[in-house]
């Protein structure tokens, strides 16, 4: 990273190590080693002393290993996961290894990106590719020096070993032969067999832990340039309103300001409602100073007349209003249907009918948004928090007319990010600030503008009707969604799968959809759609199971056997539709797995307590819970324990991580249900800080316990499913 | 405005706005960037430090309340993460995203200098205003009840060593 050294306790860093140790060993290995770096290019030395097999790997004579993380951090362990796969196969011991973060660069990096759950299933075979490929160019350096064939030499923690002749070189002392073998092709290289792995497997913790917890700067808040000012932007309340006119002069004259004005940026971004992720970026008042806390102090004499537009009439009771209206009308729209749902309801002898909502919710990373900005000499470079850096990139440079290979993007790591980072309305602003300002700039959200101006998880309505046979087998099943879009087009997030479970699992089905207008940003909150359609979908299963006299896991057992014949089913079905390619077998698998260790139907609990069961299939994860609540005699909901099985394929790479990332899934699921809710009142969003958006606390956090159940599967992501 | 502490044992001096709230002089006059923003308004804990040993929101803390005091931030705890608390958040690899962590460690800080073998309601009662976005709270509790063990057996202060680490 070319972020100034910043370690404060007087040590030297790494750079300035290098540099140090460089000149005592003379001044062609500084510039080799610094190349990374680019600082010292200049010196004309060529690389040889160095072996950059590929952009994930450096490895330099003293021997230390560096492995690039091209990922974005934001807690979800990519940094320290991806980095794992790479030493796995290079056959290093994982405390020889550094790890460091790559800034965004698309001619080396593919889908660098955090998002969906992705990053396992695309770079489970590429990174392991990468650590294989240096390890078999290592071994023919050796090979090469002793005169003996490859095959004979094998490797074991960073050190070629020739056993027949007792020879044995680390890797440090091959760079520079290794340097010159031509690289083989990645895809015939021979991986290692999981019954070999050291490092795939094991409990490894976060690469940043013992920096987080010394306090070290880590985040893009923590960056600081020489020169740069402080900035605070104040957005319309009504989401899509503008600037009428600001009180600049006033504001200019506060203690410290340097800038105010006003940004309006017409419609270089287009309409917001068009879909894109950021039309509602920009349009506002920044003001920049010497300080953020001068800055922040401004911005409380500022005084803003808006043209709010028509986004000023909506509400949440209006939502609701208009929900309740909508499912009484015949719906606009069929996602999917099988049978005749309509029929089986009318004749079936037991028929339930039921009403699930859930409201909007902010993402509320901790670390509130911000970003620096320096803008010189037409080229931009940016530190932030990012998910998504690659559509940043474009939209910046869509907006401010910059060439993409003249924009810079830093990754830091993000203080969470839950889905919000995948958007860039701040990074777009404080590149727009920076340049207008003529200096580095840190824009820094509050609290208040993150609630209030969130991409937010749409709220939903489900009007669901479903019917059981004499048996008890569940026989039709009909849901009318209501949700936000126009026409035959659903608002970012606020859409299901035709698909969606039970489709496939019962003959007589109907999906059908009506949306209402919304002038709000939405987006994708982890887990997205899943989140909300898991819990009215698993709530009325539940429903059905009571109205059919059966236990709810057996319920869901049959439910899962019921597979209609002419659907197709597991791997066989088309992917990229949500629930389109359900493995009903692996679903049994958790289901069974987390019944044994919950003790379900045999566990006895004191009076005022329940056990419940649910599962759901997303981002390729299969996840089954029980959890064992109580209700006060008030009425108030309290979770005692939750008992989670998950099946995420053939290898849980980091354990230690994995868990932390269940249980973290689990709270964060149980805090949006019982906590949760961003209300609209006048097109504003009611609440404005963790008084009244709440976060789980310490206290409203039970047990967890995780156990998986290994597949034959090839392994996919753990930080959404459960 | 001129006022006077000790910051991690250090003399510190800063010429500010007297409203000017503790976090941002030690995070963008003294860089002391360890010290995390999250509310503004006393709600989350991630700005925790201590004021004379006491748990102190710094969001909230006018710098001019504190002239004479002495302030402990996360950078302070220890020089080397050596801090019992610091080595049971490594051990068991507490955090997950990070940002609320040196808040909660500075909670935890306060409960064990008070109470060498807090009980789970005493967690609950020092750390239920940190707020941990991850919700990483069940190890959060381990790691306390972790941190209270080492402290009274010496057999377990050796310092945990195993990982990789980033470069800084």
């Amino acid at each position: 990273m070319s972020r100034p050294s910043t370690d404060v306790t007087g040590r030297f860093s790494r750079r300035e190590f290098l540099l140090v140790s460089g000149i005592a060993g003379g001044g062609l290995l500084l510039a080799t080693f610094l190349k990374p770096f680019g600082a010292l290019e200049a010196l004309g030395a060529t690389p040889a002393a160095e072996f950059t097999p590929n952009a994930f790997i450096r490895i330099t004579p003293d021997g230390i290993v560096t492995i690039i993380a091209q990922n974005p951090e934001i807690g979800q362990g990519v940094k320290t996961m991806l980095p794992m796969l790479i030493a796995e196969e290079l056959d290093i011991d994982w405390k020889d290894v550094h790890v460091e973060q790559a800034p965004y660069d698309a001619t080396k990096f593919n889908s660098q990106f955090a998002g969906g759950s992705r990053a396992t299933p695309t770079h489970w075979l590429p990174m392991r590719r990468a650590g294989a490929a240096a390890r078999v160019m290592l071994i023919s350096a050796a090979a090469h020096k002793w005169g003996v064939p490859e095959s004979e030499c094998e490797t074991a923690s960073g050190v070629v070993h020739h056993r027949a002749s007792g020879r044995a070189l680390g890797y440090g002392a091959l760079v520079e032969a290794a340097a010159s073998v031509p690289a083989p092709d990645l895809k015939t290289l021979a991986l290692k067999d999981a019954r070999d792995f050291k490092i795939i497997g094991t409990k490894i913790r976060g690469v940043d832990t013992h920096a987080i917890v010394t306090g070290r700067p880590l985040y893009g808040i923590d960056i600081t340039l020489p020169g740069m000012l402080y900035a605070t932007f104040e957005r319309c309340p009504v989401f899509g309103g503008k600037v009428a006119n600001a009180n600049l002069a006033e504001v200019r004259a506060q203690p410290g300001v340097r800038h105010a004005f006003v940004i309006d940026k017409g419609s270089v971004l287009g309409d917001p409602n068009g879909g894109g992720l950021d039309g509602f970026a920009l349009d506002g008042v920044a003001i920049v100073a010497d300080s953020w806390w001068q800055a922040k102090s401004a911005r409380q004499k500022l005084r803003v007349s808006w043209s709010e537009g028509a986004g000023a009439k909506q509400s949440s009771a209006g939502f609701a209003a208009s929900a309740a209206q909508l499912s009484t009308q015949p719906p606009q729209q069929t996602l999917h249907r099988d049978g005749d749902a309509e029929t089986a309801l009318r004749s079936a002898p037991k028929t339930v009918r039921a009403a699930y909502f859930y409201p909007f919710i902010a993402h509320a990373t901790l670390e509130p948004q911000n970003c620096t900005a320096q803008f010189r000499n037409g080229k931009l470079e940016l530190w932030a928090g990012t998910q998504f850096p690659e559509i940043g990139r474009g939209l910046i440079a869509k907006t401010l007319g910059i060439a993409e290979n003249d924009i810079t993007i830093h990754i830091m790591r993000g203080g969470g990010g839950f889905g919000r980072r995948l958007h860039s309305d701040f990074m777009l602003e404080a590149a727009w600030i920076a340049k207008a300002a003529g200096a580095p700039v840190k824009l820094l959200w509050t609290r208040e503008d993150d609630i209030q101006h969130d991409f937010y998880r749409p709220a939903g309505w489900h009007y669901l009707a479903g019917a059981v046979d004499a048996s008890g087998k569940l026989v039709a099943w009909r849901n009318h969604f209501v949700s936000f879009g126009e026409g035959k087009t659903f608002a970012t997030s606020a859409s299901m799968g035709p698909l969606e479970f039970p489709a496939r699992f019962v003959p007589n089905f109907a999906l059908e959809a009506s949306v209402m207008p919304l002038a709000l940003p939405t987006g994708y909150i982890r887990a997205p759609v899943s989140n909300g359609v898991a819990f009215a979908t698993q709530s009325f299963i539940d429903e059905l199971a009571h109205a059919a006299g059966k236990d709810p896991l057996q319920f869901r057992l049959d439910l899962l056997a019921n597979v209609q014949p002419d659907k197709p089913a597991g791997g066989e079905a088309p992917r990229g539709q949500r629930g389109s390619d359900l493995d009903p077998a692996r679903m049994r698998g958790v289901l069974e797995l987390v019944a044994e260790k919950s003790g379900w139907g045999s566990r006895s609990l004191p009076r005022g307590s329940g056990m419940g069961i649910a599962f759901h299939y997303s981002h390729s994860g299969y996840f089954a819970e029980v959890v064992q609540a109580r209700v006060s005699r008030a009425g108030k909901i309290s979770v005692d324990k939750v008992w989670v099985a998950g099946d995420v394929g053939s290898d849980i790479i980091n354990p230690l991580n994995a868990e932390n990332q269940v249980q973290g899934s689990v709270l964060d699921g149980i805090a949006e249900a019982l906590a949760q809710e961003i209300t609209i009142e006048r097109g504003r969003v009611v609440q404005s800080n963790f008084h009244d958006f709440h976060l789980l606390r310490l206290t409203q956090a039970p047990p967890v316990e995780v156990h998986f159940r290994k597949t034959r599967f090839e392994p996919t992501g753990i930080g959404e499913p459960a | 405005m001129t006022v006077t502490f000790k910051v991690n044992g250090k003399p510190a001096t800063v010429d500010v706005p007297p409203d000017m709230p503790l976090l941002w002089v030690l995070r963008d006059v003294l860089d002391l960037k360890g010290t995390k923003f999250g509310c503004g308004a006393a709600q989350c804990g991630a700005c925790t430090v201590q004021v004379r040993g006491v748990p102190t929101r710094s969001c909230v803390l006018p710098v001019s309340a504190v002239q004479g005091s002495e302030i402990t931030t996360i950078e302070g705890l220890s020089s080397d993460g050596s801090h019992p608390l610091q080595r049971a958040w490594e051990e068991l690899d507490v955090p997950q995203c990070g940002y609320c962590q040196a808040g909660q460690l500075m909670s935890a800080a306060a409960l064990l200098a008070k109470k060498a073998q807090p009980s789970d309601a005493d967690i609950d009662a020092a750390m239920d205003g940190n707020l941990c976005r991850c919700a990483t709270y069940i190890r959060i509790r381990q790691a306390i009840h972790r941190a209270a063990a080492m402290k009274t057996n010496a057999a377990d202060t050796s310092r945990f060593y195993d990982s990789g680490r980033s470069a800084p």
